[in-house]
């Protein structure tokens, strides 16, 4: 088959990001040319315009972008949690091989919770205030697994001692804990079922730093010892960058870089992934000063055309107008949509 | 290592400005306690405890603290939307609660505030033009329709929202959380203020336009010699904007330094606590681990000593019966904290579990 040529604006090969479907490699998740639109009154927005990635078993993957950058879309597309008027209208999503976008509700109403939990950012705010958190707890387990109401209690018990909180709190109402405590309530229910995959959206941005970095300690041992995968999104690149195995850069509803966390930090190559990582004051050294990125994120209803960066990038060139650039492989590992650099080989 | 005695009664004038001009904002032993409960069992919220600290003419002070630690109460109380529970604001040195009961329209002008959201911080039926003409007008900054157009389409330049008269003609919703945030700048600016109170300015705004507003204040620092109070919950962005970094915790003070000084070798131990817990990939991916753990206590009737004894790995007994005084540790670096007293043990090079990382975190005595 021949190769296509190196300037069509088609979707990347997933094959390019991930391939080894056999064995214990096999990728717990497959993303493939996703896309999705919110219709507007004033036309249709791209809100994710061809995404695709995997995800290994144990894996974190790192969804980096900023508001309007389609990341959180993402997470309600795989969950099949988006409503009207957004609309997945193209791709395909695969969870151990199985097609999610055909699921029945009743098969959806199983996988959720069951094979991907998930906690937002919010979630902390969207426990029943009227209802104990420990009753929470029960009900969900219940929920997707028959047992003794006292059974379910026992391994909500067992919930609160692996995320921290003392399981005397499990007869507290919402309102008695603290943010922090209430978002490891909110990791407790997502752990409930042992799911293999967690879908994490800017699950500690609400709260104060040191809890921040004490819930990811949390989790990361977490992961270390039950092996699911995550989903990690956040705007935070620093966060990403120290908790994520691989990462990709969302901009304007496309994935513009793709590579592992360490070579996305030591060797950015996109001009967005730059902007952002001078968008991060140091703690230490010297100071310089950092200019962040001029302008201001598109209009998703009328994006540029050719590169969606290129009205804010310094680097750019007639051709970049016009011409979309196609994720490519630069270096082993490392994908990057940018004209500025040739494909790999 | 100089010791300043201290009691609950007298704040400390601590002794931070750089030149030997008075400081724009000298603010002496701000306390503001929210009555909470009923007539048998009221209670006070702790919300600012003595708290003191000068700013200079084109010097910008930043405000670092977490959630409940009284850092905007702070705010609102200089700008006065709250009346403190006790404590001066002096402005040129004048004690501006003493010499006027409400504040005047003088005082108003002298010192602006920018807010955290510049979603709810202007009025959407109104224009940008609107926005910033009522100022002008009000303060009687500019007189007749030209001129207060032509001071507009000025203001705008300045904070870098071009063409002037194409953004003055639009609605605050025409605008990015960025842009609107330069527009509440320039609103600020307009009366031509001494002291910018700037409010987590930039947490609203999307990271790869943060540095621009952050860039542009401290240009205008610079340019018109304003004296700025940027306060934040981000350490990283007072290292990068302040010159000098004051640490909150629980209503109170509890150290500060020139702001890289303050990085390189916190000395509180929250101070520790709070560098260590940031996100810093520079500092590579090893895992750094931090042993304190629970959250900011309650601020209704605190016990008392020191806030953070509760959760301080090297407490001792007096840090849970009063409050240290202040400590220089360093050249105007001072903190709150008994460890460096004249009582404490000298943690010398505390190579405790919560400074791992930290390696350079002695006390700079």
């Amino acid at each position: 088959m021949p190769a296509p040529p190196p300037s069509s604006a088609g979707p990347v090969s997933v094959a390019l990001l991930d391939h080894r479907r056999d064995g214990a490699d096999a990728p717990l998740l497959e993303v493939h040319d996703l896309h999705v639109e919110y219709l507007s009154p004033r036309g249709p927005v791209r809100a994710v315009d061809g995404v695709s990635f995997t995800i290994r078993p144990g894996e974190v993957l790192g969804l980096a972008g900023e508001s309007g950058s389609g990341k959180s879309t993402i997470a309600h597309a795989i969950l099949r949690t988006l409503h009207p008027p957004a609309v997945i209208t193209g791709g395909e999503v695969r969870f151990r091989g199985q097609d999610l976008l055909a699921m029945s509700d009743e098969e959806l109403e199983q996988f959720r919770w069951r094979d991907v939990s998930m906690v937002f950012q919010s979630a902390m705010n969207a426990l029943n205030p009227v209802m104990t958190v420990g009753d929470q707890i029960i009900d969900t387990i219940l929920a997707h697994q028959e047992m003794p109401r006292q059974r379910a209690r026992a391994r909500a018990v067992e919930l609160f001692e692996i995320v921290g909180i003392d399981p005397g709190r499990l007869n507290a109402y919402p309102f008695q804990l603290s943010g922090g405590m209430r978002q490891r309530a909110v990791i407790a229910i997502a752990l409930a079922l042992d799911p293999p995959m967690m879908i994490m959206d800017e699950p500690t941005t609400a709260l104060d730093v040191v809890v921040q970095r004490d819930i990811m300690q949390q989790i990361e041992d977490l992961k270390t010892r039950l092996g699911f995968s995550i989903l990690f999104i956040t705007h935070d690149l620093s966060l990403l960058v120290e908790f994520s195995d691989r990462i990709a850069i969302m901009y304007a509803g496309e994935i513009v870089e793709f590579a592992p966390a360490r070579e996305i930090f030591d060797n950015p190559l996109h001009p967005y992934t730059r902007g952002l990582m001078s968008s991060f004051p140091a703690l230490t050294g010297e100071k310089v000063r950092l200019t962040g990125i001029p302008g201001a994120p598109p209009d998703m209803v009328a994006p540029p055309t050719g590169c969606r960066f290129h009205p804010r990038c310094s680097q750019v060139k007639p051709m970049h107008r016009q011409v979309v650039p196609r994720l490519r492989e630069v270096t082993p590992g490392h994908f990057v949509a940018c004209h500025l650099y040739p494909e790999m080989g | 290592m100089v010791t300043i005695p201290l009691s609950q009664t007298q704040p400390p004038t601590v002794p931070m400005g750089g030149s030997g001009a008075p400081p724009v904002l000298d603010v002496r032993g701000l306390t503001k306690r929210f009555p909470v409960g009923g007539m048998f069992n009221s209670k006070q919220v702790h919300a600012l405890e003595d708290v003191s600290f000068t700013v200079d003419r084109g010097e910008t002070m930043a405000l670092v603290g977490e959630s409940g630690s009284g850092k905007s109460t702070a705010a609102r109380v200089i700008a006065r939307l709250i009346a403190p529970s006790a404590g001066e604001i002096r402005l040129d040195g004048v004690d501006v609660l003493k010499s006027e009961r409400q504040p005047s329209l003088a005082y108003r002008r002298r010192v602006q505030m920018i807010f955290q959201d510049p979603f709810g911080s202007l009025n959407p039926v109104h224009t940008i033009g609107h926005h910033l003409a009522r100022p002008l007008e009000i303060h009687k900054k500019a007189r007749g329709r030209r001129e207060v157009r032509e001071r507009v389409a000025e203001l705008l330049t300045t904070v870098g929202l071009t063409p002037p008269d194409e953004v003055a003609a639009k609605y605050p919703h025409q605008l990015s959380g960025g842009q609107r945030q330069r527009v509440a700048i320039a609103r600020a600016l307009a009366v031509d203020p001494d002291v910018l109170l700037a409010d987590e300015p930039i947490s609203m705004l999307d990271v790869s336009i943060r540095m621009g507003v952050l860039n542009l204040m401290d240009r205008l620092k610079e340019e018109r010699g304003i004296a700025s109070l940027y306060i934040t919950h981000d350490i990283a962005s007072a290292r990068y904007i302040g010159d000098r970094t004051t640490v909150m915790y629980a209503g109170r003070m509890v150290e500060g330094a020139p702001s890289t000084t303050l990085l390189d070798e916190p000395a509180h131990p929250y101070t520790r606590l709070l560098v260590s817990a940031v996100p810093n990939p520079r500092a590579g991916l090893a895992k750094r681990a931090i042993q304190v753990r629970g959250e900011v206590p309650s601020l209704l009737d605190p016990p008392p000593g020191c806030p953070f004894a509760p959760r301080c790995p090297h407490a001792m007994p007096i840090c849970r019966e009063m409050m240290p005084g202040i400590e220089m540790v360093g050249p105007r670096h001072w903190v709150r904290c008994h460890l460096y007293g004249p009582g404490g043990t000298t943690i010398g090079s505390p190579a405790g579990p919560a400074t791992a990382g930290l390696a350079t975190a002695g006390p700079a005595a």
